[in-house]
């Protein structure tokens, strides 16, 4: 039987497979009651019309059956409001080794942010250019390299 | 009005129909980045709706839920301003009615973080972080379009004249909500100004002032949205996928 905090911490994202839910901050808590053996997890989503919710606590669900704890909750909270700034540093390595520039830092108290140089997750260079502010999923947006010529996502410092 | 369910029923309602509004766009926007840009947008105006709409069924009391508000209830039950109703028009219509949309949005959910309800202050730190995307977006194709060529400014410039008067139901008085709407003119006047003169086009006087969205009057085109949007549930009741 696996600890449930491991179990649950190893569940991929659905939509960007490289990272799981706890390097993308989505995962805020896992409780077990140790009398009963209750396992509750909480989530938050990174937009508030995220799709991929479903598939992820049906995933978490089915993570905990595998390890041994059948008996589990998935609770949703929206405060305190998820934030770019929450993924691990390890997320954000492996977000760029899979060519989705990572989010700059998001400066306290401003809900608009300043979009600096986003730098190509291919070749590193700061010459780049916004195609779209909107990309395959909600939480992208679509760049261009000037320099390689490779197009990329970048993930909305939010 | 107004009691927080029915102030909470009227911002779900908003941000349910405008979703409805820009997702008519799918397939249709004038480029493809444009189109996956108005999609993203309206899949946030339905997230919102959705927080919304179940907490208004909580504050309710009555079992209702998301889907049975959405798709149980006639036009003279929905709570939206008209702004949001309104068609899509040309693309200058529809960033005009993004703009004052998202300039009466963001400064509406800010306020709601420092409301005394803790779902509505929630809501309101999740939604604002998005419309503040919503905003940007729609400013610099406005300022795109004014500033642009004579036909797109012409454009532009009927599609804010045409979609002004409606803005003024956004902020009729309610000093018993959560967070009265009427305070919120003066963050929306700066911002939309700003927009307007950087855009070269010229801020309609205020005159006809159309209102009734607040209380279920509506135009008729909410009729003609609602039979799109709520045929599926009332044919096939509770359907799922």
């Amino acid at each position: 039987m696996t600890e449930p905090r491991a179990a649950v911490a190893a569940v991929v994202d659905p939509e960007i497979r490289v990272v799981t839910i706890d390097e993308l901050g989505i995962l805020r808590a896992v409780d077990e009651d140790p009398a009963t053996g209750r396992v509750v997890v909480t989530i938050t989503p990174t937009y508030t019309g995220c799709p991929a919710m479903d598939v992820i606590r049906a995933d978490i669900r089915r993570a905990l059956a595998v390890a041994g704890h059948p008996d589990a909750e998935v609770r949703t909270v929206y405060s305190p409001a998820w934030s770019t700034d929450w993924i691990s540093d390890s997320g954000r390595a492996k977000l760029a080794a899979a060519g989705i520039a990572p989010p700059a830092p998001v400066r306290a108290g401003t809900v608009v942010p300043l979009t600096l140089a986003v730098r190509c997750p291919r070749c590193g260079s700061p010459e780049t250019e916004q195609v779209s502010r909107f990309g395959s999923t909600a939480c992208k947006s679509l760049w261009r390299c000037r320099s390689c010529s490779e197009p990329f996502d970048h993930l909305k410092a939010l | 009005m107004n009691g927080p369910f029915d102030f909470t029923l009227s911002l779900g309602d908003d941000a349910l129909i405008a979703a409805q509004r820009l997702g008519e766009w799918a397939t249709r926007a004038p480029e493809m980045e444009e189109d996956i840009a108005l999609a993203n947008i309206a899949l946030d105006q339905l997230g919102a709706a959705r927080l919304l709409l179940s907490y208004a069924g909580e504050l309710e009391g009555a079992g209702r839920d998301e889907d049975a508000l959405a798709y149980l209830r006639d036009d003279r039950q929905f709570r939206n301003c008209l702004l949001v109703e309104l068609p899509n028009g040309d693309f200058a219509v529809t960033m005009a009615k993004l703009l004052f949309l998202s300039a009466y949005q963001l400064p509406l959910y800010s306020a709601l973080t420092g409301c005394a309800d803790e779902r509505l202050a929630a809501i309101g730190g999740k939604t604002r972080k998005e419309s503040a995307y919503h905003l940007d977006h729609a400013s610099l194709w406005v300022r795109r379009l004014g500033d642009g060529t004579d036909e797109s400014h012409r454009r532009m410039q009927d599609a804010v004249d045409q979609v002004w008067p409606y803005v003024h139901e956004l902020f009729t008085a309610d000093p018993a909500a959560p967070v009265d709407p009427a305070t919120l003119r003066a963050d929306f006047d700066t911002r939309v100004t700003a927009v307007l003169d950087e855009a070269t086009l010229t801020r309609p006087t205020d005159g006809w002032a159309p209102a009734g969205g607040r209380d279920g009057v509506h135009t008729e085109h909410l009729s003609f949205l609602l039979a799109e949007m709520q045929v599926l549930h009332r044919a096939h009741p509770g359907a799922q996928w």
